[in-house]
C-alpha cells in the first residue's frame, strides 16, 4: 500500500529526469498525475526507477489550414460575421473531427450570438455546457466547454473558454441559449465558474450550503475505508493505481 | 387520528405553513383565508408519487392556477462523473449505466463510443457488436416508453393501464437478463463491443416479443386514445412549439411532439442507423397527446428497427481484436448469473502466457486513452445524450460530463406549466418523462 510520506533511505524518490520536461508549457493534455511513473505510486514500492519517468506532453496547438468537412466553412463565415475574430479567437483546434473554438473567455457570448444568428452558421441549439478543471496546466486552468449544434446545416461545434481560480469569471450566454441556464448553474455548482449576467446563478446539483466545488481536480474524492474480511480497503482515491 | 394533526399547521414569519399529506386538502382550504390570501405556495415532493423519483416542484398557485412554477432537482445526485475519474476506463460502463436507470444501454453505447472514438478505434468495432447494440437499444427504448406510458397514465388516473405496461416492459426485462445477466445497470455495452454474445433463447424470446408487442399495442391505444378522459387530460396540455423546445434545448419526442423531425439517429448517424429503415413520428400540437403518440409510434419504429437488427445478426465476434483494448475475461452464464468461463480460466492459466499478461495487464491496470476530447450524442428516449469525455493520456477518464436529456428538459416545465392548471403540471411534468436518476447523475 502506498502512503502519502516522503521516501526515505534506499528508495529512489521521483525526480524529473533532465530534459523530459522540456519545451513549450503544456496548456493540454495537463499536467495531472497521469503521465508520471509507471504505476503511479509515489514513494515507496518502486525500486525499478520508472518512478521517474515522465511522459512528455505537447501543447496542442492551432491546426493548420485546410481542416477538412465542413470546418474550414464554419470559420470562414465566423471570421465574416465577427469583425473581432482575430482578437477574440485564441485557437482553432480539428482533432478527432471535431471542431474547437477557443475563445476569449469576455468573448463567449458575443460568439454565441454570432453562431446562432449568421446565416451561414446557424447554431441554434446549445447542446451541452459544462467544465473541465486542467489543474496545473496553466494559470486559467477551469474550461467551460459549449457544445453548439446547427440543427440547419447537421453541424457541431465546440466552444472552450478558459479562466483561472482568481479570476473564474465570464458572460452568461443564458440570454442567447435559454437552454444554458441550469447548465451555467451546474458548471458554477461543479467547478466555481462565475457566470456574469446569470439570472439566479445558485447551486443546484449540491446543497445549497455545501462548500467548496466538487469537480475540481483538487478537491478530494472522499470516502472511507471499508472492511472485508478482516483486511481494510482504502478508498477509491487512496488505492494504489496505475496511472 | 384527528384531523389536527393530520394536516398540521404553524405561523412561521414568512406566513402560515401547512404540512399535507395527502386527502387533506380541505382542511387546508378551509384555513386560508380566500381574500386575504389570495396566493398559496405548495412544495410538491420531493415526495411525491406523481412527481417521477425526487422531483421538487414550487408552486405558486391562485385558486386553482398555477401562478409561478420552479422545479429543484438535485436530490438524487450521487456524484457519478466525479466517481469516474478514480476507476479506470472499462469500469466506467459500470458507473454510467447508473445515471438514467431507464435507459441504462443508451449511457453505456454512448460512453462507449465517445471511449472508442478517443481510442480512434471506431472502424474496428465489428458489425455484429454494433449491430447488438442497435438490438439492444431499440429494445430499451421499448421499455423506457412503456414505463413512461405506464406511469403516466398511472398518475392521470388510468391504473390498468400502469400495470400492463410494466408486464410488457417485464418482458423485456428478462431478455436484458438472458443477454446480460441483469435486469437493470447492466454494462453490457464496454468500449470496444459488448460483454457477451446474444445466447440463441434470448434470439427466440425477442422474436416472441416481436409477435406479442403490436397486439398488446393496439390494446393500450384501444383503452386511451378514445378515452375521454385521457383525451381531456392530455390535448392541449402543456404546450410547447418548437421555437420554445429548442431555445430550451429541448429535444426528444417532446420536440417532435412540436412538429420538428429532430433525430439524431436520422440526422447525425452512428451505429449504422443511417443503414436502417425506419421513420421518425412527428406531431403538429406540441401538448401532450402529441407526445403520448409520437412515443407510441415510436415503440412500432423500435420494433421494426429491432426486426431488421434480428435479420441482420451474423456470426461474428463482439469485441475488437485488438487484444491490449479487449477485455478478455470471457462470461459464462452460471445458475445464479454471470461467472467466470472456465474454459478461458484453464487457458490463460494453462496454456497462454500472452493472454494472461494482456488479462493481468488489462484487469489491474487498464488501456491508456491518447489525450483529447470528444463529444458524443445519441438519441435516448428522452433525447440527445451527449458524453462529453477528456482523456489526459491515462488510463482513467480524466473528465466525463453527461448532457442528460432529463436535466436538459426539465428547465422547460415552468413553461409548460405557468397559467395552467395545477392538475395540469403532473401532465406536463410526465410528459417531458424525466428520469432522477439521469438529471441528477
Amino acid at each position: 500500500m502506498t502512503d502519502d510520506k516522503p521516501t526515505t533511505g534506499g528508495v529512489p524518490v521521483p525526480v524529473t529526469p533532465a530534459g523530459a520536461t522540456s519545451g513549450a508549457p503544456a496548456e493540454f493534455p495537463p499536467a495531472a498525475p497521469a503521465g508520471r511513473g509507471m504505476f503511479g505510486n509515489q514513494g515507496t514500492g518502486d525500486v525499478s526507477g520508472f518512478g521517474g519517468l515522465v511522459r512528455q506532453h505537447r501543447a496542442i496547438e492551432d491546426s493548420p489550414r485546410p481542416y477538412g468537412g465542413y470546418f474550414d466553412e464554419v470559420r470562414d463565415a465566423l471570421e465574416e460575421a465577427y469583425p473581432a475574430f482575430g482578437e477574440a479567437i485564441e485557437k482553432v483546434v480539428v482533432d478527432r473531427g471535431e471542431l474547437t473554438l477557443h475563445i476569449r473567455p469576455e468573448r463567449i457570448a458575443e460568439v454565441c450570438q454570432v453562431m446562432r444568428d449568421d446565416p451561414a452558421l446557424r447554431f441554434e441549439l446549445c447542446s451541452s455546457v459544462s467544465g473541465v478543471d486542467y489543474l496545473g496546466a496553466d494559470a486559467r486552468r477551469l474550461h467551460v466547454v459549449y457544445q453548439l449544434t446547427s440543427m440547419t446545416y447537421r453541424r457541431q461545434v465546440r466552444l472552450e473558454a478558459a479562466v483561472s481560480v482568481e479570476e473564474p469569471h465570464l458572460p452568461s450566454v443564458t440570454a442567447v441559449y435559454p437552454t444554458a441556464d441550469w447548465q451555467e448553474r451546474e458548471t458554477y455548482d461543479m467547478f466555481g465558474v462565475v457566470f456574469d449576467g446569470h439570472p439566479a446563478l445558485t447551486r443546484i446539483l449540491m446543497p445549497d450550503d455545501w462548500e467548496g466545488h466538487p469537480q475540481r481536480k483538487d478537491y478530494p474524492l472522499g470516502g472511507v475505508p471499508v472492511e472485508y474480511k478482516g483486511a481494510e480497503i482504502p478508498p477509491p482515491d487512496k488505492r494504489r493505481s496505475y496511472q | 387520528m384527528s384531523a389536527s394533526n393530520y394536516a398540521t399547521e404553524r405561523e412561521t414569519t414568512e406566513g402560515r405553513v401547512f404540512n399535507v399529506t395527502g386527502g387533506d386538502w380541505d382542511e387546508v382550504v378551509s384555513g386560508v383565508d380566500p381574500i386575504n390570501e389570495g396566493r398559496i405556495v405548495v412544495n410538491m415532493g420531493p415526495q411525491h408519487p406523481s412527481t417521477h423519483g425526487v422531483l421538487r416542484l414550487i408552486l405558486e398557485l391562485e385558486g386553482e392556477t398555477v401562478r409561478e412554477a420552479r422545479s429543484v432537482v438535485g436530490y438524487l445526485h450521487t456524484g457519478i462523473e466525479k466517481n469516474l475519474e478514480y476507476r479506470n476506463w472499462v469500469q466506467g460502463s459500470t458507473f454510467v449505466t447508473r445515471m438514467d436507470y431507464l435507459s441504462p444501454l443508451f449511457n453505456e453505447t454512448a460512453y462507449s463510443l465517445a471511449v472508442e472514438k478517443l481510442l480512434g478505434i471506431e472502424e474496428q468495432i465489428t458489425e455484429r457488436a454494433t449491430t447488438i447494440r442497435v438490438l439492444m437499444m431499440e429494445l430499451n427504448r421499448i421499455s423506457s416508453h412503456l414505463v413512461w406510458l405506464a406511469t403516466t397514465a398511472m398518475e392521470l388516473g388510468a391504473i390498468n393501464m400502469m400495470l400492463y405496461g410494466f408486464r410488457e416492459r417485464e418482458y423485456i426485462l428478462e431478455i436484458f437478463e438472458l443477454i446480460t445477466g441483469l435486469r437493470m445497470n447492466h454494462a453490457y455495452v464496454r468500449p470496444g463491443g459488448v460483454a457477451q454474445d446474444v445466447p440463441d433463447e434470448a434470439i427466440v424470446k425477442i422474436r416472441d416479443f416481436l409477435k406479442l408487442m403490436p397486439k398488446r399495442l393496439k390494446e393500450y391505444e384501444d383503452l386511451l386514445s378514445g378515452q375521454p378522459i385521457w383525451l381531456e387530460r392530455t390535448q392541449n396540455v402543456a404546450v410547447l412549439d418548437v421555437t420554445g423546445c429548442v431555445a430550451l434545448g429541448v429535444t426528444g419526442p417532446v420536440l417532435r411532439s412540436a412538429g420538428l423531425a429532430w433525430d439524431l439517429r436520422k440526422t447525425m448517424p452512428y451505429c449504422g442507423y443511417e443503414t436502417y429503415e425506419f421513420d421518425v413520428p412527428t406531431h403538429s400540437d406540441g401538448d401532450v397527446w402529441g407526445r403520448y403518440l409520437v412515443r407510441n409510434a415510436e415503440i412500432r419504429e423500435s420494433l421494426k428497427l429491432v426486426e431488421q437488427a434480428l435479420d441482420r445478426l451474423k456470426p461474428g465476434p463482439v469485441m475488437v481484436a485488438d487484444k491490449k483494448i479487449a477485455w478478455p475475461a470471457q462470461l459464462a452464464i452460471g445458475v445464479d448469473g454471470m461467472g467466470n468461463s472456465l474454459e478461458h480460466v484453464a487457458k490463460i492459466m494453462g496454456q497462454s502466457m500472452e493472454s494472461l499478461i494482456h488479462h493481468f495487464k488489462l484487469v489491474t491496470e487498464g488501456f491508456r486513452v491518447p489525450p483529447g476530447q470528444v463529444y458524443v450524442g445519441v438519441e435516448s428516449p428522452r433525447g440527445e445524450l451527449g458524453v462529453h469525455a477528456v482523456s489526459d493520456g491515462g488510463t482513467r477518464p480524466y473528465r466525463v460530463h453527461y448532457r442528460e436529456p432529463s436535466f436538459v428538459n426539465l428547465q422547460a416545465l415552468p413553461a409548460m406549466a405557468e397559467g395552467g392548471l395545477i392538475a395540469d403540471v403532473i401532465a406536463g411534468g410526465a410528459s417531458l418523462d424525466p428520469v432522477m436518476g439521469g438529471c441528477d447523475r
